[in-house]
This record gives structure tokens, C-alpha cells and sequence, in this order.
């Protein structure tokens, strides 16, 4: 069951993309709609026979499903679906959309065989796809910004490919082996004194952190996020960047390198930086997919603190941090696009009085913002508290007074984000607009209701999905 | 590569000088004009070229696997983009170009610094017995690939149709 969430895409793809036949193109979306939302009840509601599968032979390689690839498998699937659903308003060329669903599948297959892949080099290639299909994605409308942000996520992310592959050929050096347990237990054997284990981390570490988009390795990701065709901004702040930054720093760290003392502190120095100056910069930003972006940069910073803080319960906060920000995130950016769709603007300066004209996307917006700045009852305050907890009771301090802090900033640049958008009177000139069609307010409840079901059932959620990952630290 | 002491080992049995060292020192020669080129569209024709030199070296080292890779993705397919890519890009004047080159130079002064440091860290460090070099684990790529890493081919084609799907983008825009 687990290789054919990996197969299952590949599958889809060449049928859909078959030459000789012009048919299956046209279920190229429903197709590739059903796979992202199977993928995500599978794993919410069926997580243990994912898990209980084990390691299991695929391809000459072994793949295997723990609890946190269960929930970043979760978080693929409802960010796609929701990607696919709102590419419907942006792309209606029924020439393009077929492309666009085969670049969404073979993300989906990239994503999936990263987050199952037990060895470090398949992590690399997996990556690679991901990385690869993002560009493609980002200048997808072929418009010039699109282009220059996709050639300067290019750039960047060149640079992190080539310090990832350092960091295996070190790894193979100093472990003789590309597999995660195996470069454990060689990290285990060497402890301090391992040299070459550390200058594996080191360059790998660093390749994650540009990927994850962390101050000061962010510089491509404002342009990236605020440039891209709307669909794509979700996908990317949704999932792409957790994916192919976040989700491997918590694997090579868990699987392969170990919580090593001088990483941690790494992680958790960055993750606070990240914190604060993505929030300030957040707050002086006038182009709201552009302060979308900044809070991306200041809310995995909380995720990455999380982790560097290395307790059971911080780490569970911080995986389910990651899956909150993937849907409270993408949420936002389909606010984003929903009102980039009736306005044609994104510049917060030319928008005011929205919430007359567009109640449904001003409601949910709310319920975005205060998951992001951790208000109960919803699902971005459990996972803050979890991770604040775990530093306090650590005794890292002044980290948990830093991440509070910065819980404060963001409550205030999203409250002048609602203020400006869609509080007060309405701007000259936005007086005929009316509220978004049905797809994209469907994009909004799904996602809206996510947001506040996982906080009111977090009990559920709690035994069912986070608690576990806590549990993988004792390994 | 030879077998008698007093031969060098640069030629073969015959004497003659052998097809690999031929094919290395092209790879050199390709490799050096396309870094030292001072036009774009030069310096893809010079990468293509050195591509497909690699390829004829390791269809010779018995990699034919590697070489229709290096073919068909380096020769092929990554020069195609560069070409479309240069297509769609602006000459600098002289005085941009010159501004930019020192630039360049004023930021990466730390590379080469950096790569001597990781060297003497590799070549001090070093496991002297790797199991990952040892007997038993196969150094034939083809084995390599399609025995040991199969789940990274299908990485591999992934990346290939991602190619094939933006070729197709940049082709129907073309069209318009």
C-alpha cells in the first residue's frame, strides 16, 4: 500500500499524457484530484496501516512510512487538492490545465518518495523533482516577474543542491553507506569525535536551511511567493517549502545525523532569528501575498526551534506546527488569490471595506490569521503551546519568551493586514465587486474547517497523529 | 593502463597515443573554452561539447547506461534550455559586463578557499577502509543503477518528464 502512493501518480501521469490519444487528457485533473484526496483521508484516518506496513522493498530500495510521514503525507494531499481546485479559476486555457494537473502529479510522486525514502541520497534526487517542478510552476503564466522569481529561486536553490550533495558524498565517506540507518549508527559510533559526520550535517544543514527559506537564507522566497501564478503561491508557502526544507531537516536530524548539541543550537538560533525578523518584516510590507511570505519565513521559524529544542513534546508541536501552517497558510494565500481574482491587485493600499463585498473570504481569512497567531480554540494554538511548553520546560528561556513574543507580532501585522483589506470603507472603485465563485470558496471552507476541526478535536488528533512523532526521537 | 614499466602510460600497446588520454585532454580543452568564453551562446555549445565528450569517456569505461544519461540530459536537453534561455536574455553593454565580472569576482573569492578547507578536511579524515568501496558492492553503473538505486531512476524520469512538460510550455508559447 505504501509504494502505491508513490506509483499511483506515475501511474496516472502516463496514462493522461499518453501521445496517440487526445482522451485521457481530459482526466488529467479529475484523476489527479482524486489521488490528492484519497492520500489525505487515507492518512488522517488510516494512519497505523500506513505505519504498521513497516519498511517494505521498493524498487531495489527501502521505503518506509513513520508517524511524520503520515502527516506531512497529509498535509501533500489536502495542500494539492486544494492547489488543484483553485488552479481550475486561474488557468481556464483547457489547453493549459492538463499540463498544469501532470506538474501538480509529478510533484505529488516527488513529495511522496521524499517523505517514504529511507536513504539520504534518494532524499537528495526526490528534492531534486520537487525542486524542479516548482520552477516550472512558478513561471507556469510565463509572465516576466514570474520568470526572474523562478530564475532566483533557481539560483538559490542551486547553490542548496550543491551543498546537499556534499553533505552525501561526505556522509558515504564517513559512513560507507547512503542509508539513513546506517549513517545513524555510524553517527552513533563516532559520537563528538566524528569529523566527517559533522561536516555531512553541516553541508546538508545548510542546503535545508535555504531551502526552508530561514533569515538570513530567505532572500528568494518573497519574490518567489508573491511573483507566482496564485494556485502556485499556495503550493509552494502550502507544502513545497516544508517538503523539500523542513520535513528533511526533522529526517536527517531523526534518522540520520542525530540531535547533535552544536545542531541544535543552530537550529534554534536560526529558528528564533527567523521568528522575529520574518514578523518585522511582515509588518512594514504593503502587498499582502508579500506579507504572506514574510510569516511563512517567522512561522517556520517556530517550527525549526521546535525542533532544535529536542524534547518529545516540542518535537510533536513543531511536526504539528508544520501541518498547521501548511493548511492555515494555504488558506491565506487563497484569501490572497480570491481577492487578487475580483480586485486584480494584491497591494494592500489599493484595498479596503472588502469584507462588504466579500464576507465568505473576509470569515475565513479571520479564522487563518488567528490559527496563525495562536488563538484558541484553534489548531495553530495547540501547536505553539507545545512547542513554548517544551522550550520552558527545557530551560530555554529566553527562546520560549522570544517565540511568544513573536506570536504578539504576528496577532498585530495580520490584524492591520484585516484591518487594511477588509475593514472600513470600501476603495473607490472596488464598489462592483461580489464574492468569488464556488471553487474557491469550497477551497476556503475545506481548508477553514481543517483549521478549526483540528483545534476543537485536537484531543483526537493529539493521540492519533502528533503524540507519536514525540516518540521518535527514542529510537 | 599499460602493463610494461617503460611504457608511458599514456600510449597504448601499439604505441600510439591511447583513445582515453585523447578523450581527457579533449574534455579539458572543452571544458576550459567553456568557462573561458566570453559569449553565452559560445559557452553552451563548449558545455554541450564537453557532455558529449564525457559520454564517448564513459561509453569507453564500459558505462553505456551513464553515457546515454550524459547524452540525452547534458548534450541534449540541458543545452536546449540554455539555447531558449540565452534566446530571451539581453547582451550587457561592456561596461555592465565588466562591472558584473568584478562583482563576480569580489563574491567568490571564498569558493576555491573553501574547497582547499573541505579537501584537507576529506583527505585527513578519511575512513581508510570504506565498506562503500569495498569488494562485493558493485562499481558498474549499469548494475549500480538498475540493481541497487532503482527507486532514484524513477527519480531520474521524473525529473526528464518535469523537462518534457517545460519544453512543451516554452513551445506553445512560441506558437502564440
Amino acid at each position: 500500500m505504501v509504494s502505491s502512493l508513490i506509483l499511483a501518480p506515475i501511474a496516472v501521469l502516463v496514462i493522461v499524457n499518453l501521445p496517440a490519444l487526445r482522451w485521457p487528457k481530459k482526466l488529467a485533473y479529475p484523476s489527479a484530484l482524486f489521488l490528492f484526496a484519497a492520500q489525505t483521508l487515507l492518512a488522517v484516518f488510516s494512519p497505523k496501516a500506513l505505519i504498521y506496513a513497516g519498511e517494505t522493498s521498493f524498487l531495489s530500495l527501502k521505503i518506509r512510512a513513520d508517524a511524520l510521514s503520515v502527516l506531512s503525507l497529509a498535509s501533500i494531499g489536502l495542500v494539492l487538492f486544494v492547489v488543484a481546485l483553485s488552479g481550475r479559476v486561474f488557468f481556464r486555457d483547457r489547453q493549459v490545465r492538463p499540463d498544469f494537473a501532470s506538474l501538480l502529479l509529478v510533484a505529488l510522486a516527488g513529495m511522496n518518495a521524499a517523505v517514504l525514502a529511507t536513504d539520504l541520497f534518494s532524499l537528495y534526487v526526490f528534492i531534486e523533482v520537487v525542486a524542479i517542478t516548482s520552477y516550472l510552476l512558478i513561471a507556469f503564466d510565463k509572465k516576466s516577474p514570474a520568470m526572474a522569481a523562478a530564475f532566483q529561486y533557481l539560483a538559490l536553490s542551486a547553490l542548496a543542491t550543491t551543498l546537499l550533495l556534499g553533505g552525501v558524498a561526505i556522509a558515504i565517506l564517513s559512513a560507507g553507506t547512503t542509508s539513513l540507518d546506517g549513517i545513524y549508527a555510524a553517527s552513533q559510533r563516532t559520537g563528538s569525535s566524528g569529523l566527517l559526520t559533522h561536516l555531512a550535517l553541516a553541508l546538508f544543514g545548510a542546503g535545508l536551511l535555504i531551502k526552508s527559506g530561514l533569515v538570513p537564507f530567505h532572500g528568494w522566497l518573497p519574490a518567489a511567493y508573491s511573483k507566482a501564478p496564485a494556485p502556485v503561491s499556495v503550493l509552494l508557502a502550502g507544502i513545497v517549502t516544508k517538503i523539500s526544507g523542513v520535513y528533511m531537516l526533522f529526517r536527517v536530524v531523526l534518522s540520520a545525523f542525530g540531535f547533535q548539541p552544536w545542531f541544535r543550537e543552530v537550529l534554534l538560533l536560526f529558528g528564533a532569528i527567523s521568528i522575529v525578523a520574518g514578523a518585522v518584516a511582515a509588518i512594514g510590507e504593503n502587498d499582502f501575498k508579500k506579507m504572506l511570505a514574510y510569516s511563512s519565513i517567522s512561522q517556520v521559524g517556530y517550527i525549526v526551534v521546535g525542533l532544535g529544542c529536542a524534547t518529545p513534546i516540542a518535537l510533536a508541536g513543531a511536526a504539528f506546527h508544520f501541518f498547521n501552517h501548511a493548511v492555515f497558510k494555504a488558506l491565506l494565500f487563497v484569501n490572497a488569490a480570491s481577492i487578487e481574482n475580483r480586485a486584480s491587485t494584491t497591494d494592500m493600499r489599493e484595498l479596503g471595506g472588502l469584507s462588504e463585498r466579500m464576507p465568505f473570504t473576509g470569515a475565513t481569512c479571520v479564522v487563518g490569521l488567528l490559527s496563525a497567531a495562536g488563538i484558541p480554540p484553534l489548531a495553530g494554538f495547540w501547536s505553539k503551546l507545545m512547542i513554548l511548553g517544551g522550550l520552558w520546560y527545557a530551560g530555554y528561556h529566553g527562546y520560549a519568551i522570544v517565540a511568544l513574543g513573536g506570536s504578539l507580532l504576528t496577532l498585530g501585522y495580520f490584524l492591520i493586514m484585516q484591518k487594511k483589506v477588509f475593514f472600513g470603507k470600501i476603495k473607490d472603485g472596488l464598489g462592483g465587486l461580489g464574492e468569488v465563485g464556488r471553487t474557491l470558496c469550497i477551497s476556503q471552507a475545506l481548508l477553514a474547517s481543517v483549521t478549526i476541526a483540528s483545534g476543537i478535536f485536537f484531543p483526537w488528533v493529539l493521540q492519533t497523529l502528533v503524540l507519536p512523532i514525540g516518540t521518535l526521537m527514542v529510537k | 593502463m599499460g602493463s610494461a614499466n617503460t611504457r608511458p602510460a599514456y600510449r597504448d600497446a601499439h604505441g600510439k597515443i591511447d583513445m582515453d588520454t585523447l578523450l581527457v585532454l579533449a574534455l579539458l580543452l572543452a571544458s576550459v573554452w567553456t568557462v573561458s568564453t566570453a559569449r553565452l551562446l559560445r559557452s553552451v555549445i563548449g558545455l554541450g561539447l564537453t557532455s558529449a565528450v564525457l559520454a564517448a569517456a564513459l561509453f569507453r569505461l564500459e558505462a553505456p547506461l551513464a553515457g546515454v544519461f550524459e547524452l540525452s540530459v547534458c548534450a541534449a536537453l540541458v543545452s536546449v534550455i540554455f539555447v531558449m534561455t540565452v534566446a530571451v536574455t539581453q547582451r550587457l553593454t561592456k561596461d555592465d559586463l565588466s562591472a558584473r565580472q568584478r562583482q563576480m569576482l569580489k563574491r567568490s573569492w571564498p569558493i576555491p578557499l573553501l574547497v582547499a578547507v573541505v579537501a584537507v578536511v576529506i583527505f585527513r579524515h578519511r575512513t581508510p577502509a570504506n565498506p562503500f568501496f569495498a569488494t562485493g558492492i558493485s562499481t558498474d553503473v549499469r548494475s549500480m543503477l538498475w540493481n541497487e538505486r532503482q527507486l532514484d531512476l524513477v527519480g531520474e524520469m521524473l525529473v526528464l518528464l518535469a523537462g518534457a512538460f517545460a519544453t512543451v510550455m516554452l513551445f506553445k508559447e512560441a506558437k502564440k
